[in-house]
Parts: structure tokens; C-alpha cells; sequence
């Protein structure tokens, strides 16, 4: 199995997305499956062929490097779970 | 007095305008519909003062003479619009009491073009899933039975919610998004018209995002008119989405006379699967015979990287989930479990608030994205998806539009749910290929399996010829005559 309980940890952790110990096992079942079902796409050459990065051919267009918003700190933090004077809080990260 | 629910959009804003009817009497008959369609848990949040209070302002419009293009018309919004200080979920607990500050442009623009809100759509949490049953608030049943079986059956997904709600009555279209085909399937399986637009033709900005380059909005209805209608109001260039197209939006309804007199339409063959259900062979058969007997002209096409559609779409659209998902951190909006270090509480809120789907996704989207296998999928994937891109190009040399069965099966009961999560991915097989290359599609219901279910047929075309996407979908509903009514509808 390509993707095994270690590997899953490991991914989890840099999803930072917690997960208990007793679903890491069931959970690489699960997606070595789905993995192992898009290793198809092996069978397609695409020697030379370029990877499409758009849905859409166009150039980004180029605007004026301005502020355009803003300005309204009591709407921008209006659905923090815990701001403090326009201020969005996180648990301590510095000693 | 005809009863109010039965008016399709186009009849509504007719009988609107020559002040027939008025836009508060048609809102409060969708207002009860909405409070008797509570069972089927279509609306995670009802607005009805929203609405009300519209449709007053609407009323005095209409008798000035200065109706708009939905003046009065009452909609269902799938919860992935942001909506100004109305709650916006996704689906998901994580986003638990958030009420956006700002309104998505294509709300924007349907409440500019005088339409009203009836509330917030359920779905799929953050758009993912094929029959609306990752919901954080439920699922979503369809309005559709088997034949003498009362089972409780799935409306699709990811827009299950709007699909139900159109469907039942309970608003009278909807706003959904399609990333794989989050509208078309939903729609077929809920005997809907259900049309995305070309990459770019909505924007995107304020719709809560999954995966960037494939998103689209676009319209549920109950008639292809009523898609051209309301596609009109909903499309436009957005300087606020860099991906958004600065093309005119043309007026898509005066498209629908055109017919399909000497329409070259293509029928791929690499669109007839395994296992496929006879009822849908059967419908896909009678789709030709009926574009055919139209004046349209039947070309055999080849699609040949149709079967690596879905294989690649679960690269891409996962890698993309896993980035745009990383804004969900307990920090700005939404849930918070507290930790101890930093680390600990962006874990356990996303841990909790994500539910078991939307993790399987992030999570092999932070795998394909991750270093030593970023080439070997990711990479990889993306190539793929300008082969896919070349074959429509290659196709559409030899025809103007698609014809394709929408679904391969009928909607499937709520306790049927696979318990292999490919197994689920294969129902947007046929919708899929269509977000990768970025091309409009509608599915519109043309028939009944023989269990009494809808089903629908698909329609692609080229990059931005909606119009002809919308002439075609049309035929076959003309041919098609699709009367059939779900079990439970209101009014």
C-alpha cells in the first residue's frame, strides 16, 4: 500500500487537520484506494504536451497598483471567534 | 386564478409586468411552500423578510413601469454565495455563524436585476459530494419516489438542496455551482433543467471557493427558458475575478427560436459505459431520434480521454480544495477548538470542523501537492486535462454541440450511500470532462427510467456559445415534453 498509516499522519500534520490515532488506519484504506484509481492516468501519453493551468486562455489584465478597499477594521474582523480591538487573536507563538 | 406555484420564471415575469399578479402575493405563496417543504431539509436558513421586504420594493417598480429583468421573481441560493449579513455555511460547521460582510457579485447581480431572496440552499459541505449526504446540516431528500416505494431517495449533489427546492416548488429557480457537475447531476436527478456556463462566463467572486480553475456558477430551473432567463441576469464581466471573461452577455432567450435546422450535433462514443442502465440507453437513443426528427444532423464523434476525466478531476480539484480550504483556521471566521500552541488549534478546528469527505480531499490534495509527488500526479494530471481539452476541440471541428446521457443512473435511496468513495465519484462521469475543459453543459429531464424516476439527457458546446447550448437543451424539450411531477410537490 503506497499510502500507509505513517504517510497519512504525516499529510494530516501538514493539513494541519488533527486526526485520532484509532481513524489512521481505516483512513489510509480509503484514500490508498482512491490513489491507487487515479494511477490510471499513467496509461496517457503526454510526452510534450503542456499541463493547462486555466479553464480560460487569457492574459491577467493589469490594474493601477492602488488601494481600491478597505479601511472598516470592525466589519473585517466582525466574525472572529475571539477579536480583540480590531484584532484577530491566536493562542501564544511567542515565549 | 391559476395557482401561483404553477408559473414557470418566464410566465411569472410575464404576468408580473402586466401587474396580473404582484410580486408580494407571488412571494408569500413561496414563503408557505418553503415552511411546507421544511421536511425535505432544502433550506439551511430561511429568509422570508428578505424576501417580503423585496418584493414590496418590486411591487412599486412593476407599477412604475420600471420592472427589471426578475422584478418580483423569488429564488433559493445554495449556501456557497456569500450573502451580506445573512449566515453563509457551505455545508460545513466550520463555518459556523459566519455572516459574510459582503454580497458575492452574482447575487449582486440578481438582486440588481430585481429578484428576491428565499433563503440559503443546503449542499454538499463546501460543494463536495455527489448526493448532498456530506452536509453538516443533513441530508437533503428529493422530492421523487420510486414507484410505490416510499424510501427516501438523494436529490444529487453538490447542489442537492437548490435542485429539491426547485423541484418541490420551494423557490421558483436557484442559484447552484458546478465544479464536476455539482448542477447538472443534481438537476437530472431531480427532473430539472440544470445549466453551467463556460469558465468565466459568472463570476466567481464571493462564492465560497473548492477548486478555483473548474467553479462555475450557473442556473436551476424548471424550463430551458427559464436557464436563458436567469443565466442572463447572473452572467457578466467582474473586474473583482481575474478569471472573469469581458464578453457582452448576450440576450440568451431570443437564442431559444432558433431551432436546430441543420445543427451538426455530436454523439460520443466513448459516453456508452459499462453497466450503463438500459432506461438510459434507451433515452440516450431517443435523444438522437428526436434531435434528429428536429432537423439537426447526427455526427458519430470520439472523445478518446473521456475514461481519464474523473481520474484526473481527483488530482486537480482535490490539490486545488486542499490550498483554497487552508483559509479555514479558527483564526479570522467560523469555529474555533481551542489548543494550546498554534499548531494544536488550527488541528483540532480542523479536525472537527471538517467532516469526513472534505478531509479525504484535503488530504490527498496535500498528498498530490507534496514534494517527490507534486510530477507523478499533480503534474501529470494537468497534462491530462489539455488532452481532454484537445479532444472537445478535435470534436467540435466536426459539430457545434454534445449529446450525452446526464447521469449513469437515477437518483439512489439515502440509505444506499457506497461505502467505497469512488464508487460516488462515478456519478459525475458524463459531467466532469465538461468543468476540466472549461465548456458550458445543461442537462434538461427527458424521460422516466422504469421506476418512475427522472432522467436526464446532457448538452455540451464550445467555450462561451451558450446560446446554442441553450437552442439545442431546448429542442429536446420541446421533443422530450417532460410533464412528469415529483411525489411531493407544493401548490
Amino acid at each position: 500500500m503506497a499510502l500507509d498509516k505513517q504517510t497519512v499522519a504525516k499529510v494530516a500534520h501538514l493539513a494541519r487537520i488533527k486526526v485520532p490515532e484509532s481513524r489512521l488506519e481505516s483512513l489510509a484504506g480509503e484514500l490508498d484506494g482512491i490513489v491507487t484509481w487515479v494511477e490510471q492516468l499513467g496509461e496517457v501519453d503526454v510526452e510534450g504536451v503542456a499541463p493547462m493551468t486555466s479553464a480560460v486562455e487569457t492574459s491577467l489584465r493589469w490594474r493601477e497598483d492602488a488601494v481600491t478597499d478597505g479601511g472598516y477594521p470592525e466589519k473585517v474582523t466582525a466574525n472572529a471567534p475571539d477579536a480583540q480591538m480590531h484584532f484577530f487573536t491566536t493562542p501564544k507563538v511567542v515565549e | 386564478m391559476t395557482n401561483l406555484l404553477d408559473l414557470t420564471l418566464a410566465e411569472a415575469r410575464d404576468a408580473l409586468a402586466a401587474l396580473e399578479i404582484s410580486a408580494v402575493e407571488l412571494a408569500d405563496a413561496y414563503i408557505e411552500a418553503v415552511e411546507a417543504a421544511r421536511p425535505l431539509n432544502c433550506y439551511i436558513t430561511e429568509t422570508p423578510e428578505h424576501a417580503r421586504e423585496a418584493a414590496r420594493a418590486a411591487d412599486r417598480r412593476l407599477k412604475a413601469g420600471e420592472g427589471r429583468a426578475l422584478e418580483g421573481i423569488p429564488l433559493g441560493i445554495k449556501d456557497l454565495f456569500c450573502t451580506e449579513d445573512v449566515l453563509t455555511t457551505a455545508g460545513s460547521h466550520i463555518l459556523d455563524g459566519f455572516k459574510p460582510p459582503y454580497e458575492s457579485t452574482v447575487t449582486r447581480n440578481l438582486w440588481d436585476a430585481g429578484a428576491l431572496m428565499l433563503g440559503k440552499l443546503n449542499m454538499d459541505e463546501f460543494a463536495m459530494g455527489s448526493a448532498n449526504l456530506t452536509s453538516h446540516y443533513g441530508p437533503v431528500k428529493n422530492p421523487w419516489k420510486r414507484t410505490g416505494d416510499a424510501k427516501d431517495l438523494v436529490p444529487g449533489g453538490s447542489s442537492g438542496g437548490s435542485a429539491a427546492a426547485v423541484a418541490a416548488r420551494a423557490c421558483l429557480a436557484a442559484t447552484g455551482t458546478d465544479t464536476g457537475g455539482s448542477i447538472r447531476q443534481p438537476a437530472a436527478f431531480s427532473g430539472i433543467v440544470g445549466l453551467k456556463p463556460s469558465y468565466g462566463r459568472c463570476s466567481r467572486w464571493g462564492i465560497v471557493a473548492f477548486a478555483s480553475s473548474l467553479d462555475q456558477a450557473g442556473p436551476m430551473t424548471r424550463t430551458v427558458r427559464d436557464a436563458a432567463i436567469m443565466l442572463g441576469a447572473m452572467a457578466g464581466f467582474d473586474p473583482k475575478d481575474s478569471t472573469s471573461v469581458d464578453r457582452p452577455v448576450p440576450t440568451y432567450e431570443a437564442a431559444l427560436e432558433h431551432g436546430v435546422k441543420g445543427l451538426k450535433v455530436g454523439v460520443p462514443k466513448e459516453y456508452r459505459v459499462d453497466g450503463m442502465p438500459a432506461a438510459i440507453e434507451r433515452l440516450w437513443e431517443q435523444g438522437i431520434a428526436w434531435m434528429k426528427d428536429a432537423g439537426a444532423e447526427i455526427v458519430e464523434v470520439s472523445l478518446p480521454h473521456t475514461k481519464y476525466a474523473l481520474p484526473a478531476y481527483y488530482i486537480v480539484a482535490p490539490a486545488e480544495a486542499s490550498s483554497n480550504l487552508a483559509r479555514y483556521d479558527g483564526v479570522r471566521y467560523g469555529l474555533r477548538v481551542e489548543g494550546d500552541s498554534l499548531n494544536e488549534m488550527y488541528e483540532a478546528t480542523r479536525g472537527e470542523g471538517f467532516g469526513e469527505e472534505v478531509k479525504r480531499r484535503v488530504l490527498i490534495g496535500t498528498y498530490v501537492l507534496s514534494a517527490g509527488y507534486y510530477d507523478a500526479y499533480y503534474l501529470k494530471a494537468q497534462k491530462v486535462r489539455t488532452r481532454i481539452a484537445e479532444d472537445f476541440r478535435a470534436a467540435y471541428e466536426q459539430c457545434d454541440v454534445l449529446l450525452t446521457p446526464a447521469t449513469p443512473s437515477a437518483a439512489f435511496g439515502i440509505d444506499e450511500e457506497p461505502t467505497d468513495p469512488v464508487q460516488m465519484y462515478l456519478n459525475d462521469v458524463f459531467t466532469v470532462p465538461a468543468n476540466l475543459a472549461g465548456l458550458p453543459g445543461i442537462s434538461v429531464p427527458a424521460g422516466l427510467d422504469e421506476q418512475g424516476l427522472p432522467l436526464g439527457l446532457q448538452i455540451l458546446g464550445r467555450a462561451f456559445d451558450e446560446e446554442t447550448v441553450l437552442r439545442a437543451g431546448y429542442a429536446l424539450e420541446q421533443a422530450a415534453a417532460f410533464t412528469a411531477k415529483p411525489q411531493l410537490q407544493f401548490g
